[in-house]
């Protein structure tokens, strides 16, 4: 049959098991990817039914309401009350049955559309244990859905739940509103000026119900979207509301405002006394429950004004640890095995461009992408344990009063602190975040933090540039106290772009932190493997490209053009050295003759020659041509730097920061007039240009993955080397103006 | 006087009287079930002293002091 498949789609509060029942019920061999348009993470999975069929299963971003003020939250309500495309066939919605009194609130909202739902009384093990029981009969009755009891986590109650999704399939749509008022209607009890509010409103909408939606659906659809866009519509942010709607729903709050009446509270108080009502026949709670849980017990410490601090600062200090050491033998292994892929080739293949371009550009790129994912992995899993677990709540609890102060989210602290290892990873991060402004904020600053692949950037500047014997009274080493002025500078800048970018570009109120602390739980190792999977898949495929591809371009311009008489001279050169040495001679002549070779290719090449370009305007922050090629390669990666100083100074490829050759070369480098290249103020104001300049592509390639748009890299890059620039030029400037060299 | 959440100390209870402040903090609240008429306890308040954490329709909410003082309530004595 060409017929396509029928969609569900998943809903729930955060906190729900959301994620639990859909990787159940899907046997998680979902699909990822972006909601149009929005950052929101789009899941898709297939769920088989009794009889065979199977269902397109999509989950919902978790929410605690309809109500939508930004494209992302719209998400949730485009996906069930859709004006464009079709309705879903059905729904389910994910309750937790022990916090049933807020969970319902969504639930109601979804049974007002009149979409056949299935409601999954989720945690049930839970809410016995707390004394809470539930009397499902009743709820069904009352909701006139189907209620199913289920351990999303066990797997207790899903058969039940599959019998009574292909039931709803098979429901006709219901008309949730102009049925006769009996016990099963979900109705609100709206009235007088309230019902006069919201009908106004219905008739704006009504004619925009689409046509092929079933005649019994229309006026439910109808009610439902005008009680979302009054509760929406106004202080939004959205994109597509129809101006009709917003001036329906303008007149009707105008209209209240006058009467001095909330019609914000009219709706939800009802909505409220409905969820009462149901709870009152249906949820009892036995005396005998216990008086204090063990989340409030376990919370006693964790939130404790000493030993929550001491807690919270030890799990942030290993995140740190697992970012920067554990992820270390990984990356070094990576690391390895692409030289060695680079060396096989190398050895084997016939020499020529296209062996180098598999080299240099394509495995080199390949190899750019895959040293990231292990620290991706190893955050992602962090990320995972700690947000399953219930903690990444109480980390945003205990830290947000410090966020706060620059306009941030507690949220965004795991995000920055990550920033200090690599903020790729840390920008997969910022998902946890649920505004979109903080999301932003907190994406577009972190790059400031100083990622450890600015380190040997540091550690070879101050080697070069400051003696070691050089030290202030005390005996303190002037190079140690210029490394940790890189860090304090790279965290004070991080926190003022973000206060500034919170007040400009991203203006908007100081966002609330309304934030539930869930029930602590034991983290589902599943979800935990699945999540980690997901991002660094999504990783690899999405930003990966992207990265490879501009290694390609960055290694063409670092070695074209070729000039053939150069290297036919060098070949020359190469051929006398065999000729006439032999032994270590030979080789030491022969590795000194490669060294210049590269040397001058690479100060023909592109890079060399915008090199050459740029140095005018790098030279009053004291950066001479070849530190220029230098930060143009750095764009691969900040610590490229090392390597390219290496070859334009031919000092030789293959150098590392602790490589004394390249040390010696660039202390012993003197510009024309015979004055040193690398003095202490020229390497103070390099530094102070690696901290704030933003030059990692893969950075700008995540960024534009994250945030959907090419609109926000380019902020990125413009702001963030502005002020590099603007900084190393006041470094350099003020520094010679007061007689430093 | 007018007390809000903001003036309660831990384990104190009260019950919400009004719901007021930014539009947007007000309606987000009271999705999250902080109506007129609802009981509320505060059950903690964070190391640093901002935000505070609320017990309401038997969960956990946490709420900077800012939003809390939106909140006005008609205290019980605890």
């Amino acid at each position: 049959m060409s017929e396509s498949l029928r969609t569900v789609v998943l809903a729930g509060n955060p906190n729900a098991g959301k994620t639990t029942l859909f990787n159940a019920l899907t046997g998680a061999r979902a699909r990822t990817g972006n909601y149009p348009g929005v950052t929101v993470e789009r899941r898709v999975g297939k769920v088989a039914l009794p009889q065979g069929a199977r269902v397109d299963l999509v989950d919902l971003p978790g929410t605690y309401s309809l109500t939508a003020r930004s494209p992302e939250e719209q998400v949730a309500v485009d996906a069930l009350l859709p004006l464009a495309g079709p309705p879903p066939d059905a729904v389910i919605v994910v309750c937790d049955a022990g916090a049933l009194a807020r969970h319902l609130y969504l639930a109601l909202q979804v049974l007002e559309t009149g979409l056949p739902v299935v409601i999954a009384l989720n945690m049930m093990d839970e809410a016995r244990a707390a004394g809470i029981d539930v009397d499902v009969a009743q709820l069904a009755r009352e909701l006139d859905a189907d209620v199913v009891p289920v351990v999303a986590r066990s797997g207790e109650g899903l058969p039940e739940l599959r019998s009574a999704l292909a039931r709803a399939l098979t429901a006709p749509a219901r008309d949730a509103y102009r049925a006769p008022a009996r016990d099963g209607s979900v109705a609100l009890a709206l009235e007088g000026a309230t019902l006069r509010d919201v009908e106004h409103v219905e008739m704006t909408i009504a004619p925009m119900v689409r046509r092929d939606v079933d005649p019994a659906h229309r006026a439910s659809m109808a009610r439902a979207r005008a009680l979302w866009a009054i509760l929406s519509v106004g202080d939004d942010e959205l994109r597509g509301v129809p101006a009709a709607v917003r001036e329906a729903v303008a007149e009707v709050r105008g209209r209240a405002d006058a009467e001095g009446r909330s019609i914000d509270r009219e709706i939800i108080a009802a909505r409220y006394a409905r969820i009462d009502a149901l709870a009152r026949d249906a949820i009892r709670v036995k005396a005998s429950a216990p008086k204090r849980s063990v989340t409030d017990r376990i919370d006693a410490v964790l939130t404790h004004p000493v030993a929550g601090l001491v807690v919270f600062a030890v799990v942030m200090g290993a995140l740190f640890q697992a970012l920067f050491t554990w992820s270390e033998p990984m990356v070094g292994a990576i690391e390895a095995m692409v030289a060695g892929a680079q060396d096989v080739l190398r050895t084997y293949a016939p020499g020529g461009p296209l062996r180098d371009l598999l080299v240099d550009g394509v495995i080199a790129g390949v190899g750019n992408v895959i040293v990231f994912v292990p620290q991706i992995a190893l955050l992602s899993l962090f990320i995972a344990v700690l947000e399953d677990s219930g903690y990444l709540a109480r980390v945003a609890f205990v830290i947000d009063r410090v966020m706060s102060g620059v306009g941030l989210h507690g949220r965004a602290f795991v995000p920055l602190l990550s920033g200090f290892a690599c903020a790729i990873p840390a920008i997969l991060a910022t998902r946890t975040i649920e505004n979109r402004k903080d999301r932003l904020v907190t994406m577009l600053a972190l790059p400031l933090m100083s990622c450890s692949a600015r380190l040997p950037v540091y550690t070879l500047v101050i080697a070069v540039a400051f003696p070691a014997s050089a030290t202030l009274p005390g005996g303190i080493a002037v190079g140690a106290v210029a490394l940790l002025a890189m860090y304090a500078l790279s965290v004070i800048t991080t926190l003022g772009a973000a206060a500034v970018l919170r007040r400009t570009v991203l203006r908007g109120p100081k966002p609330a932190l309304v934030l539930e602390l869930p029930p602590y739980r034991v983290p589902v190792l599943r979800n935990v493997m699945l999540a980690t999977w997901d991002r660094a898949r999504t990783f690899v495929i999405d930003a990966g490209t992207l990265i490879l591809a501009i290694t390609i371009v960055l290694w063409g311009l670092l070695s074209y053009p070729r000039d053939g008489a150069l290297e036919a001279r060098y070949d020359a050169m190469r051929a006398e050295a065999e000729a006439t040495l032999e032994g270590e001679a030979l080789d030491a002549r022969v590795a000194s003759i490669d060294a210049e070779n590269a040397a001058e290719r690479m100060e023909q090449s592109f890079a060399g020659q915008v090199g050459r370009a740029i140095e005018p305007v790098i030279a009053p922050l004291g950066f001479d041509w070849k530190i220029g090629v230098g930060l143009i390669a750095s764009f691969a990666a900040r610590e490229v730097l090392v390597s390219t100083l290496g070859i334009v100074y031919g000092a030789g490829e293959d150098t590392d920061e602790e490589n004394d050759t390249l040390r010696g070369e660039l202390r012993a480098a003197r510009h024309p007039d015979g004055t040193r290249v690398f003095t202490p103020l020229v390497g103070l104001s390099l530094m102070v240009f690696f901290v704030l300049a933003a030059q990692c592509m893969s950075t700008f390639a995540m960024v534009k993955r994250e945030s959907g748009s090419w609109k926000w890299p380019v902020l990125m890059v413009v702001y963030m080397n502005t002020l590099a620039y603007l900084a190393s030029l006041l470094v350099f400037q003020v520094g010679r103006a007061l007689g430093f060299s | 006087m007018v007390k809000t959440l903001a003036d309660l100390r831990v384990g104190d209870e009260a019950v919400v009287s009004d719901v007021g402040g930014d539009r947007g903090v007000a309606r987000r609240l009271m999705e999250m079930g902080v109506l007129p008429g609802t009981r509320v306890r505060i059950a903690r308040v964070a190391p640093l002293g901002d935000p505070i954490e609320i017990r309401v329709r038997s969960y956990s909410l946490s709420i900077r002091r800012a939003e809390a003082r939106g909140v006005y309530v008609t205290a019980e004595a605890s």
